[in-house]
């Protein structure tokens, strides 16, 4: 039987229309570090002035964010703290990684800079550049924007990113002996308190 | 450069302090680059030379610093420490070089002279792993407390040994 | 208003069987927190709202600049300078090669120090309005932040103009600069010094005299004069408190011999002198620039090819049979220049104070050890002292006031 609709009326799958309404309304967390971090200033200040994308909700609580910008180099002190913070950010949620710092290390190839944090968060998108200009970051966010309308998170299609996190973290090259006291790092006390999967284990 | 006009009044304020330093404390060493005077003394009179270079005008400490001669050719001391010194009177400035050596790298303290030591010292004890005795507080400034090399000793390699990825990793599924 | 820290606990311990753990509390302060607008951490020790005592942490954003230091010629290391205190690149370019240059004992042609003057002065104009920028906005005078955001964009255009960065310019180079200034940039500066000083009056009359600014930063963060010294202040910070030292009067060097300008000083050391140094100091600059820009010397910008320093230009490369030498022993990794085995420490009047780079040569192109004497780190550190004694809200005008940079005090 087929139903009648009214003519003002449109049909739709429940997830699409969930992520369109995420997807207009995205709070960015901005998770800034460095010198990008001034280049992410920019882009929300009056000359590129963000609001036009639906994303200039700045807020400093991840409670209320579903998507963090990373936007400069994140070094061994910081990521504990930006693993927590992604934490505690609810679902659904986003991550852009803004910088050459951010996505691969940049410049800083040294022994306190992580080489990319998409080794230890899962990553949505990179922004190139060192810094990268506020147009490229607008890009990266409507892109985002793509990308949350086609693939919704109810479908769990986000999740190939851990795969992707996992293969990349198999190249990571572990030299020499760790000089981390494991027993001081809170965030491997934790892991070794609640093993979630032997794989995920450093 | 920029200062050759200055460069000789320069010099010879700064050599009244180093005739009247080289009385009080014989043996000094002093040099002179570009208009930089050095003088090298030894980690037993640190203190009273400090001391005195303080009575003398030089109020400001500058910094502290180290340098890891380990492979530099012909050094035959290891660590080397700097002490940049300024009068802010005079403008004059003063450069004091002091050596240590492994193992266990120690030397006196000048925070209770000048505030300005104190994050300094921590710092180079940090990078270098040299321990200023009477120091209030000796701990780390950069590096995590858990850290246990001194990178910025020559013998620690610019990619570190791998202590930058000894971290769990988050994936989609842990949020 | 302020309360000595000695009186608190001293009425807390005389009141009977109250201890101060049970009253006092701690709050964690960062290393993520916008009004930090870096990366560093406050432990503050809390009596109510008045704070008692507060506990610095810093490194969180350590990248081991002094180690790449290590690994990159001179020429290159400019880039990582550029990253150290980001909101004034072109200061610290400048001051990396100037100690350079003092190193190898260079003497830049008299077009070359006049421009690195001018650049250095630009970004004394935009780091001041940033921090000063920040000082308002985290007292509550956005407005005001955003009139000087809009004047670090005109400068981010001319420096783009200059040598197509914003901000990462990587400007200089030992012995010269990266590119001569042309028409059109000499112009965007000349436009931007004949409405700049407008905007500045506005700024001013917007916060100057008022109410709210003044009661919040007057009388808060007070340093005196023997602790600037003491604890190695130096900078706008020191001048605030009454040190009247400047080293583009006391050591010249570039070409600010040449110029007429005031060392600007304030007396009472609290974070209003500070705003107000600051602001003083742009008039100051704008004041070197009008000099500056009107007299620039013709002639070469970078030292001769005899010198085998620069690379020469590339009209030299192609007629010249020297300048085609030149070019390649250069290039060349094994030839590059000669560098004494000495060392040396040099430093310059940078936006924040006295930054130095304390530079060991080996020999090779490459420095043994490159020292950077940030003013960051001593600042920080007398935060506490600062603080002690005055309200939660206080920390952001002080922190803002210091005008902390994360990247340039971790390094
Ligand atoms: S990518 Fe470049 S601009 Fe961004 S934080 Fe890293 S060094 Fe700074």
């Amino acid at each position: 039987m087929a139903i009648e609709l009214p003519e003002n009326v449109m049909v739709s799958r429940l997830d699409e229309l969930a992520s369109w309404c995420r997807k207009n309304s995205l709070w960015p967390m901005p998770f800034a570090t460095a010198c990008c971090g001034i280049e992410l200033m920019a882009t929300g200040a009056a000359k590129h002035d963000l609001a036009r994308f639906g994303a200039e909700v700045f807020r400093f609580s991840p409670r209320q964010c579903d998507l963090m910008i990373v936007a400069g180099r994140v070094v061994m002190k910081m990521l504990p703290v930006l693993q927590r913070i992604w934490l505690q950010m609810h679902e659904p949620k986003w991550c852009i990684s803004m910088g050459a710092c951010a996505s691969t290390g940049g410049v800083f190839d040294t022994y306190a800079v992580v080489q990319g944090i998409d080794r230890f968060i899962p990553v949505d998108m990179y922004v190139p550049g060192c810094p990268p200009r506020p147009e490229q970051l607008i890009q990266a966010i409507i892109d985002l924007q793509d990308k949350i309308q086609r693939e919704g998170t109810i479908t769990g299609r986000e999740f190939d990113t851990s795969q992707r996190q996992l293969r990349k973290r198999a190249l990571v090259d572990v030299t020499g002996v760790l000089q981390v006291d494991a027993a001081r790092n809170p965030v491997i006390q934790r892991e070794l308190r609640f093993p979630r999967s032997e794989s995920r284990l450093p | 450069m920029a200062e050759a006009h200055s460069k000789d009044t320069v010099d010879s304020r700064a050599d009244d302090a180093i005739e009247s330093l080289a009385a009080r404390f014989p043996g000094l060493e002093s040099s002179t680059y570009r208009g930089q005077v050095r003088v090298v003394i030894g980690a037993g009179v640190a203190l009273e030379f400090f001391t005195h270079l303080k009575q003398l005008g030089f109020n400001q400490l500058i910094d502290v610093t180290c340098v890891d001669y380990l492979e530099y050719r012909g050094a035959t001391r290891r660590y080397g420490l700097v002490y940049l010194l300024t009068a802010t009177g005079t403008g004059r400035r003063l450069t004091v070089r002091l050596f240590v050596d492994d193992p266990e790298p120690a030397v006196p303290s000048i925070s209770g002279l000048w505030r300005s030591a104190n994050w300094l010292e921590r710092e180079v004890w940090d990078m270098f792993g040299i321990r200023f005795i009477g120091h209030p507080d000796l701990r780390r400034l950069l590096m995590p407390e858990e850290f246990l090399a001194h990178p910025l000793r020559k013998d620690y390699p610019l990619q570190g040994r791998g202590e930058r990825h000894n971290f769990p990793v988050l994936t989609r599924e842990d949020g | 208003m302020a309360i000595a820290p000695d009186q608190v606990t001293r009425s807390s311990s005389s009141g009977d069987g109250v201890r101060e753990e049970d009253y006092l509390w701690t709050l964690n302060f960062g290393p993520q927190h916008p009004a930090t607008h870096t990366t560093l951490r406050l432990v503050l020790k809390l009596d109510g709202e008045r704070v008692v005592d507060a506990m610095p942490e810093m490194g969180y954003l350590h990248s081991g600049f002094e180690k790449i230091g290590e690994h990159l010629t001179f020429n290159q290391y400019v880039t990582v300078t550029d990253r150290m205190n980001y909101i004034s690149p072109m200061a610290n370019n400048v001051a990396w090669h100037h100690a350079v240059e003092t190193l190898l004992g260079i003497d830049l042609t008299p077009r070359c120090k006049v421009i690195r003057t001018i650049v250095a002065e630009l970004a004394r104009v935009s780091d001041h309005l940033l921090s000063n920028g920040a000082v308002g906005l985290d007292t509550g005078a956005f407005t005001f932040f955003l009139y000087g955001f809009y004047q670090r964009e005109v400068i981010y255009d001319i420096f783009e103009t200059l040598c197509g960065a914003r901000f990462t310019n990587s400007y200089t180079r030992v012995g010269g600069v990266s590119h001569d200034f042309t028409p059109l940039v000499i112009e965007k500066i000349r436009t931007f010094l004949r409405t700049f000083p407008k905007t500045l009056d506005d700024m001013e009359r917007l916060l100057t005299r008022n109410r709210i600014f003044v009661d919040r930063t007057k009388g808060v963060g007070v340093l005196t004069r023997e602790e600037a010294i003491n604890g190695g202040a130096t900078g706008p910070v020191a001048r605030a408190s009454g040190v009247t030292r400047d080293l583009r009067k006391d050591e010249p060097y570039l070409a600010y011999a040449d110029y007429d300008f005031q060392v600007c000083c304030a007396a009472a050391g609290d974070c209003y002198s500070r705003y107000l140094v600051r602001m003083q100091e742009m008039r100051e600059s704008i004041r070197i620039l009008n000099q500056a820009i009107e007299n620039i010397p013709s002639g070469e910008v970078n030292v001769g090819i005899e010198g085998r320093l620069a690379l020469p230009s590339k009209q030299q490369v192609y007629s010249t049979i020297e300048g085609t030498i030149s070019h390649f022993e250069l290039s060349m990794s094994n030839r590059g220049f000669e560098v004494p085995r000495e060392e040396s420490y040099a430093a310059i009047e940078a936006p924040n104070g006295e930054l130095g780079f304390y530079v060991v040569g080996d020999g090779s192109e490459v420095a043994y050890r490159a020292r950077c004497r940030p003013p960051s780190v001593l600042h920080f550190s007398l935060f506490p002292q600062l603080i002690r004694g005055h309200t939660l809200s206080d920390v952001v005008a002080v922190l803002g006031s210091l005008n902390i940079i994360a990247a340039e005090l971790d390094r």
